[in-house]
Parts: C-alpha cells; structure tokens; sequence
C-alpha cells in the first residue's frame, strides 16, 4: 500500500524543527518530522558518570567527524580554517549548545542600510520581537531587564549567578569603564514548567543531566507531541522529490532499518541548518536554486577565545559556563579599523581534565616532576571569555557536494570551503587586545588566546538567504522558497547576515515567525 | 591487543608525564589502577595511541636521556598522535579518586548532586546600570 502524504513534513528536529512542529500543530494538520539522530536519554548524558569528561572527547564531542556516531555524518572541512560544530538528534545542536541566549539587534537587521556592508534583512527587529518573546515563554530564559545594549524585553527568571568568576571579570571591567551584563541564558535558574533549575554541573555542552538547559527534546518537542505532531527518528534524508509542475511531492528518505522510502508530503519544511539544509537541496538536482546561492554566502562567526591565571581560586569546575556577556565593542566604530563588531560571551573555568588537557597542549602544564605543583596553578585559577565576531557573507564561503566522501547511506557529504576575511582578521585582533585587557585589569598574571578558534564553528548560517529579490535570494521574506511554493526553509541557512552573537534564539524566533505566515496564509500559500 | 613492548612503553609514557609525588599524597599516571583505566580508554584517539607505541618500539629499555630525547622527536615528526595520547593518560589520571581528593574534589561525578556556586556581589552592576542605552535604532 502506498505512503499517504502528510500536510507537513518537516526535516530536523533541532532547535527550528521543533519550534515550528509546535507551533503549527494548532492547525490540526498531520504533520511529520523526520529526524536522522535517537531520542537522547538525559540519564545516559556524561555528567552522570564517573568519565564525564572523556565521553565529551568521544561520544559527546562536537565534531561530528571526530564523534562518528552512527546517526552523524561526516563533514570534509579540510579547506577551512574552522571546523564544523554540530549535532545529529532530538533537540539537534541545542543538545551541545551553552545556551548562551543573546537577541540580535536592531542594526543587525539593516547592515547596508547602516554601515554600507552586506545586505539588509528583508524584516526587521520590530518584526521579529514577538516571536522573541514566545520563543523565550517556550525555551525559559534567565537573565536581567535592564540592559543598556538592547532594547527592552523581560527575561523571565533570575540570572545564573556572578559567583568568583563573573565577579572578578566584573570589576576588571568596571575598572576599564566598559559595558557588562548578566548573560541571557537559556538555563532555568529557577524551576521552570516542569524543568528543574540548575545545579551548576558545569557541562552544559555534553548535555544537560538535570534538564536545566533548554534543549528542544525538552521544551518544544514534548509540547508538540502531545499536540498530535509524529516525530520519526533514525530517518536520515536524502533528497526532496518534486511534481511535473515543479512543486515539492515529499522526500526520500532511509528508515531505521536502512531501507530507502518515499513520504509524500503537501508542504516541505526544511530545518537542518545551513550545512544539511544546503546538503539536502544540492542533492535535490538544483531545488530551489535558481540564484545559484544555495550553499553559498557560508557564515561562521569567527571566534577568539582568551583566558587568563589568576592568584585566587575561581569557580573551577563549579557552574555553568554562561555567566556575563559585554557588547562595548558591537556596533560599528569606524575608528577600530573594520566594520560591525562582537560579543564578549564570558565563561567561568574548566573540569579537571579539560584543564590538564588544554594546559598541556597550549605548553603550561608540563611533563615531570613540576606537573603537580603546575597543575596546582592552574585548575581552578582560570577564567576567560570568547569572542564572537560578526561574519560578512561572501559567496566563495560555501557547501558544496563532495565528490568521494559520503555518508552511511551513501549521499554525498558536504564540503566546506571557507576563508577568513580581512575584515574578521582584523575584528579578532581587536577583541584579543580587548579582552588581554580586560584580563590584566581583572588580576590576571598570564593571559593566552587562541584566534580564531579552530574548533569553533558552532553556529551556521547564510546557506540558503531570505530576500526580496528571487536572484538574490533563496527564500522570500517569510521563509517560503522563491522556486518551489511549497517549500519552506527555518533554520540558520535563511540568515542573511550572521550578527555577532550566538543564533539559536534567533533561528527559533524565525521559525515561530515563518509558521504564524504559513498560518495565517493556509487557503493562498501556494500563490 | 597491545604486546608486552607497547604495554612497558605506555606505562614508562604514562610515569614520564606525572610521577608520584609525596608532597602531594598522589600515585604517578603508571599506578595500577590508573594504568589498567588507560589500557581500557583509547576511545577515538586509538590510533594516536597506537602511532606513538609504534614510533616508540624499545621505548622501556632506554637510559632516562634516551626516553627523554625520544619523546623530544616524537613531539616534533608527531605532535598530533602525542596529544592524543597524553589526553588519554590525563582523562585517566584526573578522574582518579586518589587524585581528585588530592585535589579538594569530591570522587563522583557532577551529576545529581551538582555543586554550590556563590551570588556574587551584583553591586558591581551600578556602574553599568547608569549607563545610558547604548544600541543604535534602525532605520
């Protein structure tokens, strides 16, 4: 018997997929998601035992290359400076992420208008603020009103605590005159819709044992199950299908089992983020790709992280990473030698292992008989930020197929070519002297860097733009493909300029944004 | 499956890069118990493991200068299976609970009991909070 098509069927459940499954399951439509990862068990997550720390260097770790799980698929980012950062299951990369949880701005929004660089976004700041607040009601966001760096909005509960670390920071930029603030964070600090608050295990990014940490299979996915949405996991995609007349008919796909099927589907929903997403499309014989940029104009945000030993002992291995955030340095000063800016994302300290690990591989913990009383040092004497630099769209940053590597199932692996602009060099070298400064001020006897950040490539975006102009863009002002009208995309490949901070909240409120159009256009969508 | 050779050269490996020491009250990387956690831990970095016993065949039987100018070559033509392989002896080690009490830890993971994590003083924030929006409106 054939498949029956469903109303909606969208691919991935990350942070997008599963913000817009539960935002459209009030239509009563039968909606799908097909996901190519499991379930995760939060009591299998590596806080939980005794090698919580290796498993963060196995199983855990951030690269999908290195962690090989079977649901993963592999990436050649060979000829990058920054390698990929992702996820692959229930909650996607919100699984890994910190939950540091900053808005963009409104300039981020009006980046040619503003500062003669890039495109401006075909929507605005003000468009998007309601679907900000939803999506904060839905993920919990802690924090602080008040901000001098954004507009006014109301996170919901306290912020995670200062503790040693946050306040030595504090002063040492307090000493400089220059901006902080408690970092939004998508953490409950408190109980929250049935998620209990944090206890500082402090190893967000493996997972989050307690369910502190807003991941989606936490947040949005049970609200959306229980709202008639199916979810499918093991499901991996291969390629959208499309009608004599153009329009998307459904996807092929491999079940749990490996075996290759079709599902019919009415509307397409794409939401893999912009290296699956674009994977996906270029797949697809040339779906939606009649500007030629999908998998073009790449965004990464370049990264520095810094860190400094101070005499006094800090939080350690005690804590979240999220702690304060200054954005002194995030609009455009022409006088700093490069345009648009960066977030300085301040983190606490390290675990013991991570601590010997990287002290040895940056040549301060040494072999031999000074090892214990070196260690001794620095474990527990560390803190430090990253920057994260806005990242200029350039379309020779790009995915493409590669023509040897390929997954699994046997689709073709994406190809990531990427270089770092002028304009990101010079963004790193300011925040390093910055953040140098900021550590010295703060006590800090020693101060390393690394910029940019090789492991860093956590956040995606550009693959697949939104516009107004159908050759310049892949999707129209609301998330709808300019080729192909039944096909949506809602995940970080639609950003058409990256900002300088962390994406997640922003993909999730376009996602809500993208599903309250398709709501509100159901009898002409596919005018 | 290491050989005898490899097993003797990891373990020299392992008391090369943290001794015991009394001062501290902690056993070296090469102590029993620390050393049958590494054999069983390569993980992902098994083949930086295996690089390095490779390159380091006879390894136990040198003079201490001849180890040392050793692992001096093998930080040179093979820097990325060494890190590999001292990750994996440092995931062993600082999970020890000899180790971690030395080090005022509690032996148990960060899950469920978690850990204490002071206020702070948020007076700090004054300073910042008269500051006057520094955002620019768009257009």
């Amino acid at each position: 018997m054939p498949t029956q098509p469903v109303d909606v069927l969208i691919i991935g459940a990350g942070a997008s997929g599963a913000a817009i499954a539960w935002s459209l399951a009030e239509t009563k439509m039968h909606i799908l998601c097909l996901e190519q990862g499991d379930w995760m068990r939060p009591s299998e997550y590596p806080s939980s035992g005794r090698d919580w720390e290796a498993r963060q260097l196995n199983d855990f770790h951030y690269s999908p290359n290195r962690r090989a799980r079977d649901t993963d698929y592999p990436i050649n980012d060979a000829n990058s400076p920054i390698k990929i950062a992702n996820f692959n299951g229930v909650g996607g990369g919100t699984v890994l992420y910190a939950g540091h949880f900053p808005r963009f701005h409104p300039s981020d929004f009006r980046v040619h208008t503003m500062d003669g660089v890039a495109d401006d976004w075909p929507i605005d700041y003000a468009t998007l603020a309601p679907y900000y607040d939803e999506n904060d009601r839905m993920m919990g966001v802690s924090g602080l009103s008040g901000d001098p760096a954004y507009p006014p909005h109301e996170p919901m509960m306290a912020p995670l605590p200062l503790g040693k670390s946050g306040a030595t920071l504090a002063r040492g930029l307090n000493k400089l005159g220059w901006h902080w603030w408690p970092s939004d964070s998508a953490i409950a600090s408190e109980d929250y819709e049935g998620r209990a608050r944090c206890i500082n295990l402090a190893h967000c990014t493996s997972g989050c044992a307690q369910g502190a940490k807003a991941s989606t299979d936490v947040t949005y996915w049970p609200a959306a199950i229980r709202a008639g949405v199916e979810l499918r996991t093991r499901c991996r995609v291969r390629e959208i299908t499309r009608h004599d007349d153009g329009m998307a008919s459904g996807v092929i796909y491999y079940d749990a089992d490996g075996k290759e099927q079709f599902q019919p589907a009415h509307v397409v929903i794409l939401a893999c983020n912009a290296i699956g997403t674009a994977r996906i499309l270029l797949n697809s014989n040339g779906l939606a790709n009649s500007s030629g940029l999908v998998g073009k104009n790449l965004m990464f945000h370049p990264y520095a992280r810094i860190a400094g030993w101070f005499d006094e002992e800090l939080d350690g291995y005690r804590g979240p990473g999220n702690c304060i955030w200054s954005q002194e340095f995030y609009e455009t000063d022409a006088s700093r030698g490069f345009v648009r800016g960066y977030t300085f994302e301040f983190s606490r300290g390290q675990n013991p292992v991570m601590a010997a690990v990287h002290s040895m591989q940056i040549g301060r913990l040494p072999w031999g008989e000074d090892h214990h009383r070196a260690y001794r040092r620095l474990f527990c004497h560390r803190t430090g930020m990253v920057a994260i630099c806005e990242d200029l769209p350039e379309e020779h940053n790009r995915v493409t197929l590669d023509p040897q590597l390929k997954d699994c199932h046997g689709i073709p692996a994406p190809k990531i070519d990427y270089t770092l602009s002028e304009n990101s060099r010079r963004m790193l070298d300011h925040a390093v002297a910055r953040a140098s400064e900021i550590l010295r001020a703060a006590g800090a006897h020693d101060v390393w860097y690394e910029a940019p950040l090789t492991d860093g490539g956590w956040h995606l975006m550009g693959t697949a733009r939104m516009g107004i102009d159908p050759q310049r863009s892949v999707v129209n002002e609301w998330g709808r493909s300019h080729d192909v009208k039944n096909l949506f995309i809602v995940d970080g490949s639609i950003f058409v300029t990256s900002a300088g901070v962390n994406p997640t909240r922003t993909i999730q409120a376009l996602a809500l944004y993208v599903a309250d159009n398709i709501k509100s256009r159901l009898a002409t969508l596919f005018d | 499956m290491l050989s005898d050779d490899q097993r003797r050269t990891l373990r020299r490996i392992a008391e090369m890069m943290i001794p015991a020491s009394t001062d501290y009250g902690v056993p070296s990387a090469a102590d029993d118990a620390i050393f049958t956690d590494i054999l069983r831990s390569f993980g992902r970095d098994e083949p930086h493991v295996m690089t390095v016993l490779r390159e380091l065949g006879g390894f136990a039987d040198l003079d201490p200068a001849g180890r040392q100018a050793r692992v001096a070559q093998l930080r040179e033509q093979h820097s990325e299976a060494l890190k590999g392989l001292s990750s994996v002896i440092l995931q062993c080690y600082y999970r020890d609970d000899r180790v971690m009490r030395s080090l005022g830890m509690e032996p148990r993971p960060p899950f469920p009991k978690g850990h204490e994590v002071e206020q702070g003083d948020w007076s700090l924030l004054d300073p910042v909070r008269k500051r006057p929006k520094f955002y620019r409106e768009a257009p």
